[in-house]
């Protein structure tokens, strides 16, 4: 049924089609709304049977999940920013143990500086956790990506965080078709766990392994993602067939089978790429767009073949590898090595800095020519970080960076007298 | 694309008027996309949302830099910040005021425009008077549809029992009756002038 519908109130529509078992969640913006509507589900008796958890922190949250999951429950959580940083350790033990949560990410910048806005830090952060990692562009998608992911989690017994834009689209209102429990439960069958704490079948989850099992136990992970890069593309065919909707798989392209320049990106930015690289086209530039939906498993090969016959790319990534620059510019390298490809990497939107066409037309244009550095700040101040290098080459107390910038910018009054 | 940015204060439902716009268009068969500036809002603090309302889908993210409508819910926020910045020359401009824009002191912004577009609206009295409670961003959507003819009273009064129930919605469509009354009589006067 078609709603103009806020993005967390549709996402949590679509995880009561899910028929969740155990939903536990610790509050923090912008992944708030979500869980206070499920709460509301619940609470209202509309999502039944499930147990909503009130849990004391995100470390409590994720601890909840697994022990939901190891009892056969389809659990649910949903945070963000530094609440993914706080339950990191046992987002590891989730994977490790391979249980099939499904975990919102609702994408927010990581502190400090304290920030509350959109970028990618936060489940960059967790890449290496043996998570998948699945990102998307739209609410329509969002809604769809978690259908999806709870057939994806359980068919291969691994978790799976679906990534959305923190405000940019947890807080927009906009058209989403959000599907019927029939042909939710058509899609998705009811969990049949592959391990259970079952009294009647006894079994430990969570042995200790030493170094004569680790690597294999290790490996089966990373096996399980390569199988993923089967799976998804299956489960949004299916979906498809079902839903009548493209939504997920592992890379979506757009105008790129006679593009010069492709510009790489994932999550809702996607949108105003495709806008610009619309103009752009209009006046002749031969310029196209690959999305990247699934971050982990990262499908080198897709990401190859869509490259292999442009010229140059341009990875826009919101998101920063202090010390070395791109993330998941580093991954595009690595897909096509050999090729011979100029690669530029620009990183933007992050603490939720907007990015704006006009910016776009300029990066562009110049990455078109070959006239940018490997790494692009777009939209940077560089008066103000000159100000403040400039600072510290002369004071040696030269203060805190972050409120010496907001002074710079004339926001707060940092100093006193 | 008709792009709206609507300006008011926490507490004064700047974000949910927008929301309420994009509920209209949607209620008409169009694409609407409403979202707010992202800031930490706190009671009284100056609040931006936006909204977008098209015939196709809509995927710009970016927030509204050329408004072709400007719907200022505090007239205090005139001081403040530049609210103006980027209204296409054509563009519409409510205001939540009592007084008149030559009364505010504003006449020089009607310089070159066209004056049936601009527009102030007793809106928080509107809202006292058939709410009980000063929240003006009811009246004002509904007077934007008067102005600008973008969206129907019709499809704000959809939108209206959408988000409320009963006495709230009652009062909530009667207060954007007399809105839309009010504005349309006003722009007419403006296009005799």
């Amino acid at each position: 049924m078609l709603k103009q519908i806020e993005g967390s109130k549709a996402v949590a529509e679509a995880i009561g089609l899910c028929r969740p078992e155990v939903i536990c969640a610790y509050p923090i913006s912008p992944q708030t709304h979500i869980v206070e509507a499920l709460g509301e589900m619940v609470k209202s008796g509309e999502l039944t049977p499930c147990e909503f958890i009130n849990v004391e922190s995100e470390f409590a949250a994720m601890s909840v999940a697994i022990g939901a999951s190891a009892a056969g429950a389809r659990a649910y959580t949903a945070t963000a920013s530094q609440g993914l940083l706080f339950m990191a350790e046992a987002v590891y033990n989730a994977s490790g143990l391979g249980l099939p949560i499904v975990m919102t990410v609702a994408n927010r910048a990581i502190g400090a500086p304290i920030n509350i806005w959109n970028d990618h830090s936060d489940s960059l952060s967790q890449r290496d956790s043996g998570w998948m990692q699945l990102f998307a562009e739209t609410n329509q998608e969002a809604v769809d990506l978690h259908i999806q992911a709870f057939r994806l989690a359980e068919e291969l017994s691994m978790p799976i965080m679906v990534c959305m834009d923190g405000f940019i689209l947890t807080h927009a209102f906009e058209r989403v078709d959000i599907p019927s429990q029939q042909q939710v439960d058509a899609y998705l069958p009811p969990f049949e766990p592959r391990q259970v704490l079952d009294p009647a079948e006894p079994v430990s989850i969570g042995a200790m392994v030493g170094p004569e099992a680790f690597m294999e136990v290790r490996y089966l992970a990373h096996a399980k993602q390569m199988q993923a890069l089967e799976l998804i593309p299956q489960l949004a065919a299916e979906f498809k067939e079902r839903f009548n909707r493209d939504s997920g798989g592992l890379v979506r392209t757009y105008c790129i089978e006679d593009a010069e320049t492709v510009i790489i990106a994932m999550g809702s930015v996607l949108g105003t790429i495709k806008d610009t690289v619309d103009e752009m086209r209009a006046e002749g530039h031969k310029i196209g767009v690959l999305g990247i939906i699934s971050y982990r498993p990262f499908p080198l090969e897709q990401v190859r073949r869509a490259l292999l016959s442009c010229r140059r790319f341009l990875v826009l990534e919101k998101s920063l590898a202090v010390g070395m620059g791109g993330i998941v510019a580093t991954d595009v390298r690595m897909a096509v090595t050999g090729a011979g490809l100029k690669g530029y990497t620009a990183i933007a939107g992050l603490g939720g800095r907007p990015i704006l066409k006009s910016s776009l037309h300029a990066l562009f244009r110049r990455a078109q020519a070959e006239a940018l550095p490997p790494v692009t700040f777009l939209d940077l101040d560089w008066d103000v970080v000159n100000k403040q290098l400039a600072r510290e080459r002369t004071t040696r107390r030269s203060g805190p960076v972050a409120e010496n910038i907001l002074y710079d910018k004339g926001i707060v009054s940092a100093k006193f007298g | 694309m008709f792009q709206i940015r609507v300006h008011g204060r926490g507490g004064q439902g700047v974000v949910t008027a927008a929301e309420m716009l994009s509920v209209a268009a949607f209620e008409e068969g169009r694409h609407a996309q409403a979202f707010p500036s992202f800031g930490s809002e706190r009671t009284g603090a100056p609040v931006v949302a936006f909204c977008r309302i098209s015939d196709k889908e809509i995927r710009s993210r970016e927030p509204v830099i050329e408004p072709d409508a400007v719907i200022i819910q505090d007239a205090t926020l005139l001081h403040q910040i530049d609210i103006f910045a980027g209204l296409k020359p054509e563009g519409f401009v409510l205001l939540n005021s009592q007084r008149s824009l030559q009364e505010l002191g504003l006449a020089d912004l009607l310089k070159g425009r066209r004056p049936e577009r601009f527009c102030t609206l007793p809106a928080t009295e509107l809202g006292l008077k058939h709410i009980g409670r000063p929240i003006p961003n009811v009246p004002l959507i509904a007077g934007f549809a008067a102005l600008s003819g973008t969206i129907r009273l019709e499809s704000v009064i959809l939108a209206i029992n959408e988000k409320f129930k009963g006495k709230v919605a009652k009062g909530n469509i009667a207060a954007a009756e007399e809105a839309y009354l009010l504005v349309g009589q006003m722009i007419q006067e403006a296009a005799k002038c």
